[in-house]
């Protein structure tokens, strides 16, 4: 059998794995694993500038392609420094696996040089976590690892390594496992037939029904599945957040996002409704508003792999626990044979009352139907800007974004089609996640647009990357909504605190970012004027080998519309402008 | 209400810090916490006693069997089930009180396991409330150590919770 260190065994599963990119940086606990790469390792490695950015990288990738995202990093700093990404990868159930350099065993607990207790400070944001403490544990291990982040609800899983346990000269047999077999994790491989069952009749009985669909159908690989039940329904369909691009925007059936910044007609219709679809997704606070106020006519079926999200906030009717892709198939087959039995199942006649309503709603305050927002023809409105991105990569490209107001125009007025093209931090918010994120994106998908919508606050919180870019070639586009403002701040404190702007201004300290952007040898680009954005825009797209930096002035004033009414307001109560509610 | 729920897991390092951190992380509360290796050396049984309303505990069970390390887990307080509470005590005992506590201590079918001059340190096992009981008899101020296993608890009958 083939002897191998510890340094060599990770540097030969990663290959096994098939991992396409190390996201990481060096660090004296790592360096024999650095070493091992180094010597003979087929995957290469990304450098980034920060720890952060290489877990939000290796995130992206993993959202971008399905696969699971590999991060190393050293011991102390280098593992807290990847903490927010891993904690923000946890709260979207991105598949990651994160190899974190330990002092070597015999000084933990001895407040060593660079010895931070990574098991202990991960612990509540990671899927699992190991500490290796016999190198030849290394390939079991690492294949737990990877099949625990990639399967059932996705997630981190960290592996934390002493240094002596990849010592380059204490070699091991070396035999990669094929398979794991683990007593105490099966994830659940079907949904329950009779609760099943149950669900379909339910859907055929509906009136006034929706489907929720979330961030599970896009990791679940379901979103072919999700949209061949809702057209062979007849139902209107919403995204969350997590979820635009689960199923097609441009469709008729789709409502738009729904939630605290959701479409007025999919608040609507989700409040209205007697019949709920939720399929992997989790009634997040964003998404319910106040939970007692919550839907209140609906019955509501649940679909999701983990049982803890079904029941937390909002009671499920018919909870189903399953693979979101094995139960919409044994669903749409359900429907289908109750639907031979009893033809006719929807209630049509009800549906096309239900859709005329859901189209008074679109022409009344439809995001995309309606005049959403005001422009004077000269200053540039956020909205158009992600219009004309849209125009622009024709509405296939991979969107990532930070967070603030340019999030959530871009989630609003991007188009998504397909899954796995809009990354961004939907649980946890991270501002600068976008700029690796995009970074990450690129590298998994080389010829295709790729574009970071950020404002000037969050950019600043990863900008180093920009280095990174130049030296992996990664011509990404960033779109930089420059409103001057931490934007979503200012908003909240314009509604809520008399528009006492505490501390959401930069005063006159905002760097230049062309300049900046050029120093780093890439391209900048400003933009002010609203006859100008298209050309740029297109200039842009078309320096296909060229990071550019859009810095595009937008309307300072703006806010994200609508807006739920809070606190205690229901899903139909928003705000649709500065002057205008619902109720 | 109260529940005990006796969990089997990994006997890993590091598992036991999961059980707990769950519950502080999310906000559960845990009244009383016993941990011991079993007869197979690899697992562990923990046994941890809360309250909450049925959600609650609907919530920690979920979260608790998704931990990676958690084999199996019950709901003890579900089923007819045998708990136990193990209580060291020591308490002043001078003079005529000494004839009091023994009497006591015999009604509670306790054990004196360690005598001094003035002290006695007494044994007691039982469900929660009878240590509650016997600690309500002792004269106030004359107890000056507790030391309680927390609950551990097995179901009546024919069940098991096990691989
Ligand atoms: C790391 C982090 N810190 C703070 C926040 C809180 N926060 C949410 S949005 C926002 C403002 C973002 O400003 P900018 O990036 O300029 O975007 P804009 O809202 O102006 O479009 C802040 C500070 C956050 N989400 N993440
Ligand atoms: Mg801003």
């Amino acid at each position: 059998m083939e002897m191998l260190s510890g340094g060599e065994m990770i540097a030969r599963a990663l290959e096994l794995e098939n991992v396409e990119y190390i996201f990481g940086y060096p660090g004296g606990a790592v360096l024999h694993i650095y070493d091992a790469l180094y010597k003979d390792c087929k995957v290469p490695h990304v450098l980034v500038r920060h720890e952060q950015a290489a877990t939000h990288a290796a995130d992206a990738y993993a959202r971008a392609t399905g696969k699971a995202g590999v991060v190393l990093v050293t011991s102390g700093p280098g593992a807290t420094n990847a903490v927010t990404g891993i904690a923000t990868a946890y709260m979207d159930s991105i598949p990651m696996v994160v190899f974190s350099g330990q002092v070597q065993s015999h000084l933990i607990g001895e407040d060593a040089f660079q010895e931070t207790d990574m098991l202990g400070i991960s612990r509540p944001v990671v899927k699992h976590s190991f500490q290796v403490r016999h190198a030849e544990e290394l390939p079991l291990i690492i294949k737990k690892a990877f099949h625990i982040a990639t399967t059932g609800r996705p997630g981190p899983v960290v592996i934390d390594i002493p240094k002596d346990m990849t010592k380059p000269d204490e070699k091991f047999p070396f035999k990669y496992p094929e398979s794991v077999d683990m007593r105490s994790y099966s994830p659940i491989q079907r949904g329950h037939a009779g609760q099943i069952k149950k669900a379909a009749k339910l859907l055929l009985s509906a009136k006034r029904p929706v489907i929720y669909a979330g961030g599970g159908v896009i990791l679940g690989g379901a979103s072919e599945l999700l949209t061949g039940l809702a057209q062979e329904l007849n139902f209107p369909v919403t995204n969350t957040l997590m979820g635009l691009g689960a199923y097609p925007a441009t469709d008729r059936q789709f409502l738009g996002m729904l939630g605290m910044h959701g479409f007025y007609e999919a608040n609507m219709a989700m409040h209205h409704s007697d019949v709920i679809l939720a399929v992997g997704a989790r009634f997040d606070d964003r998404v319910t508003n106040t939970v007692s106020k919550f839907c209140p006519g609906a019955k509501i079926i649940h679909i999701d792999i983990d049982p803890t999200s079904i029941s937390k906030t909002v009671n499920a009717d018919v909870p189903i626990v399953g693979p979101v892709q094995t139960v919409l198939v044994d669903m749409l087959a359900q429907v289908k044979t109750l639907r031979k039995k009893d033809k006719s199942l929807p209630d049509s006649q009800a549906l096309d009352r239900w859709w005329g309503q859901i189209d008074e709603w679109r022409d009344k305050h439809g995001l995309w139907t309606a005049d959403r927002f005001g422009t004077d023809g000269e200053q540039i409105m956020p909205q158009q800007v992600i219009q004309s991105l849209y125009r622009v990569t024709k509405g296939d490209a991979y969107i990532t974004s930070d967070v603030g107001q340019h999030q959530m125009f871009a989630a609003q007025y991007y188009k998504f089609d397909k899954p796995h093209r809009w990354i961004n931090s939907g649980g946890l918010g991270t501002m600068g996640f976008g700029l690796p994120a995009a970074m990450g994106v690129k590298l998994a998908h080389p010829d295709a647009d790729v574009a970071c919508v950020t404002g000037e606050g969050s950019i600043q919180m990863n900008i180093q990357e920009l280095s990174t870019c130049t030296q992996y070639n990664t011509p990404i586009k960033i779109i930089n909504l420059r409103n001057n403002y931490l934007g979503m701040v200012k908003q909240w404190q314009d509604m809520q605190y008399e528009g006492r702007h505490a501390m959401s201004t930069y005063e006159d300290s905002l760097p230049d970012f062309v300049k900046l952007a050029e120093a780093y040898g890439h391209v900048g680009m400003q933009v002010t004027k609203l006859e100008d954005l298209d050309a740029a825009m297109e200039k842009a797209f078309a320096m296909k080998d060229k990071l550019v930096f859009l810095d595009i002035f937008i309307d300072p004033t703006e806010h994200v519309y609508p807006m739920h009414v809070a606190p205690n307001g229901a899903m139909k109560d928003m705000w649709l402008n500065k002057h205008e509610r619902t109720s | 209400m109260r529940r005990i729920i006796s969990i089997l897991m990994e006997n890993e390092p590091g598992a036991l810090s999961r059980v707990v951190g769950l519950f502080s992380q999310r906000g559960y509360n845990i009244d009383t916490l016993n941990v011991a290796a079993t007869e197979d050396p690899t697992l562990s049984r923990l046994t941890v006693t809360t309250v909450g309303d049925d959600r609650v505990i609907e919530q920690i069970t979920k979260q608790l069997n998704k931990l990676v390390d958690v084999v199996k887990l019950v709901d003890l307080s579900e089923g007819t089930h045998v708990e136990r509470d193990l209580m060291l005590v020591k308490v002043r005992a001078e003079g005529s009180v000494r004839d009091e506590i023994r009497r006591i201590t015999e009604i509670f079918r306790g054990q004196i396991v360690d005598v001094g001059p003035q002290v006695f340190t007494i044994q007691l096992t039982g469900a929660a409330e009878k240590l509650d009981a016997f600690l309500a008899s002792m004269e106030e101020g004359s107890i000056l150590e507790v030391v309680r296993s927390g609950v551990v608890g097995i179901s009546r009958g024919e069940k098991v919770l096990r691989l």
